[in-house]
């Protein structure tokens, strides 16, 4: 076998031009497939991970039917005080749970002593939802971040803040109607300003829960959703199905589901951008395949067709077929290695270059994201594997052609 | 025992409508450490029998022993092997392989087709570039040297692995006078030195007239045959 390895390596030396270009049409393959992976990857976790981990939670629990109308907020849905504490108590039994927030989601007129808007709000208690959310304090681009939030005081989002010119120490005054329609209104110290992120509630503003108790005239104890936070997000569709399984089950008096469980995927729109970053990348794998394949076989057919008399010669001197099929399966082989470790080394060096250089990039109403592109070594292992294997592949036909070539036949042709 | 044994030798080729008898009826023997040379014009079957001889191209009918063994029906697998073990090629172009240098060159069928231990390699390679006078120049490669120079290593490689016959298709056909003569000298002496017998197809009259036994063929048909020393090879 280290005769073949060597005799295949002084033939890729031989035809150094042939060998050098092929090479490096594999390594921009491989190239441009771990960049993308990489850069879209990070993207990926990062957009997740801040829809996730700064607003949505990775599973919410409504009542049935709130979050088809959640465009109107209906107060009307919200669940009652015996049904929280149903699903408390299945939470609580849930190790995979790692915390979980109530929350009152109202809609509210907010006005500065001069101007007046439509705001969306998020009412929460601040300990349950820093550990829901983790990263939302990461959200307040001015004001205090610890403690995320006090009674009487609101984070308001930065698209209003700007709009109506309010900053940090301002009073405001938002007026709500409640669920029967009265109309009340209640006077908020400016906290800080909520950077806004893209999806469902990415714009929304925030308050204390007993803040929007009294605001809306709830007596008794209600909340409009569950936001859950998983320990490890991993076990996603194993505990949205118990929790489904467990909730689904839990009828009204007209035979109906009560509650209604889903997972950031279903709720917020970036999953499907997400699905389709995966398909290009699987379109990207595919040409990096078709590429390796075309050059490979290109030169492979070429390095056969060449070295004609050459088969024929060490075919007449007793070189058994299957010799000469591994040694022309041996160079593709190598080119494979060689594109493959050239385009990984580029690839790594260019990854440590991008996080080097702090690339930053501007993502809907987001700017400023900053790039920070990784891969996982699954991912270039499972690269280097298809590319090296493809290369073995497309090597095949033109070596068994080599290995069934009649050797006389061979030592006539010129 | 004899080296070669034909008897009633076939060869047909058919080529769509066309069926060409290359070689018809052809019998003869040949003894251990003959220098034995086969006449004729092109397309006279020369090649043909040299290739049947060689186990590159099975006899179309008659039977043929080389070395003690009938090569007529033998799978292209067992050929390989036999040719490995038990014949050298010397070629009208040299064919040496260009990647390699002279000394991997001759070692070649030691280490590919007979896998033989590096230490024992080394020796019997050095061994025969000595023996054709290449022993200074086993680094280099075959770009590197003359075309006698090619020649020599081709005779080297054909010896290396103890064959008890070379067949040797055209070997002074691309020589000059001077070089073909020494090349065919180096021949005889190694013939001399290791007793293998000697087959060439040729019609370069230089050859012939070294060779101690003439085949003469034309239209596929053994014509006459001579033996200049008319003693022990035919």
């Amino acid at each position: 076998m280290l005769n073949i390895l060597r005799l295949a390596a002084r033939n890729l030396k031989r035809y150094r031009r042939r060998t050098f270009l092929t090479s490096m049409l594999i390594s921009l393959g491989v190239v441009a497939v771990l960049l993308f992976i990489s850069v879209s990857g990070s993207f990926k976790v990062m957009m997740v991970g801040q829809i996730t981990d700064s607003m949505l939670g990775h599973l919410q629990i409504h009542k049935k039917g709130y979050l088809a109308s959640i465009d109107s907020l209906p107060l009307n849905r919200n669940l009652n005080a015996k049904q929280l504490k149903k699903i408390e108590q299945i939470l609580a039994e849930e190790e995979a749970v790692e915390a979980y927030s109530k929350r009152i989601k109202l809609g509210a007129m907010f006005s500065n002593f001069t101007e007046t808007t439509n705001i969306r709000l998020n009412a929460v208690l601040p300990a349950e939802e820093l550990k829901t959310a983790p990263l939302l304090t990461k959200r307040i681009i001015q004001g205090q971040q610890d403690g995320l939030i006090e009674k009487g005081e609101i984070l308001i989002p930065e698209l209003i803040a700007k709009g109506m010119k309010v900053k940090v120490g301002d009073s405001i005054v938002l007026v709500a109607n409640n669920k029967d329609g009265s109309v009340n209104g209640q006077t908020f110290l400016v906290r800080g300003i909520l950077e806004g992120i893209s999806g469902p509630g990415g714009r929304d503003g925030m308050i204390h829960l007993e803040d929007a108790r009294a605001l809306l005239r709830i007596d008794g104890v209600e909340v409009s959703e569950i936001a859950i936070r998983l320990k490890n997000m991993d076990q996603l569709a194993d505990v949205f199905a118990r929790l489904k399984s467990e909730l689904g089950s839990i009828m009204n008096q007209q035979d109906k589901p009560v509650f209604e469980v889903h997972t950031w995927e279903k709720i917020s729109p970036f999953f499907n951008i997400a699905k389709m970053i995966d398909l290009m990348t699987f379109f990207i794998k595919i040409m990096l395949v078709a590429i390796v394949l075309v050059s490979i076989m290109n030169v492979m057919i070429m390095a056969v067709y060449e070295r004609i008399n050459e088969i024929g010669t060490i075919s007449a001197i007793g070189t058994l077929p299957n010799k000469i099929l591994g040694l022309f399966l041996v160079e593709g082989l190598l080119l494979g290695i060689l594109g493959t470790a050239i385009g990984t080394v580029i690839s790594l060096v260019s990854i440590a270059i991008m996080n080097a250089s702090q690339i930053s990039f501007d993502f809907g109403r987001q700017t400023g994201l900053l790039l920070t592109p990784t891969i996982a070594a699954n991912e270039v292992i499972t690269v280097v594997l298809v590319v090296i294997g493809i290369a073995v592949l497309a090597s095949l036909q033109p070596a068994y052609k080599a290995a069934k070539m009649d050797p006389i036949t061979a030592l006539r042709h010129v | 025992m004899s080296v070669i044994v034909a008897k009633q030798l076939e060869k047909t080729y058919v080529a769509g409508d066309i069926t060409v008898k290359a070689v018809q009826g052809v019998s003869f023997t040949i003894e251990p450490a003959s220098f034995v040379s086969f006449v004729g014009p092109s397309g006279s079957g020369k090649s043909t029998l040299l290739n049947m001889i060689g186990c590159l191209d099975p006899p179309t009918s008659g039977s043929l022993e080389v070395v003690g063994q009938d090569i007529s029906n033998l799978s292209r697998k067992e050929a390989a092997l036999f040719r490995g073990e038990h014949i050298g090629f010397v070629f009208q172009d040299f064919n040496l392989i260009p990647v390699l240098t002279v000394f991997e060159n001759v070692e070649y069928p030691l280490q590919m087709v007979q896998n033989w231990s590096p230490p024992e390699r080394k020796k019997r390679v050095q061994e025969l570039l000595d023996a054709v006078g290449m022993g200074d120049q086993g680094d280099k490669y075959p770009g590197q040297i003359s075309g006698g120079q090619k020649q020599r290593v081709a005779v080297a490689r054909a010896l290396v692995t103890n064959a008890k016959l070379v067949l040797a298709d055209e070997p002074t056909a691309n020589l000059d006078r001077e070089t073909a003569n020494r090349i065919i000298t180096l021949m005889k002496k190694m013939r001399d030195e290791f007793d293998t017998t000697f087959v060439f197809s040729t019609h370069d009259p230089r050859v012939v007239e070294n060779a101690e036994i003439i085949f003469n063929l034309e239209d596929g048909k053994l014509i006459k045959s001579a033996n200049s020393e008319g003693d022990r090879h035919a």
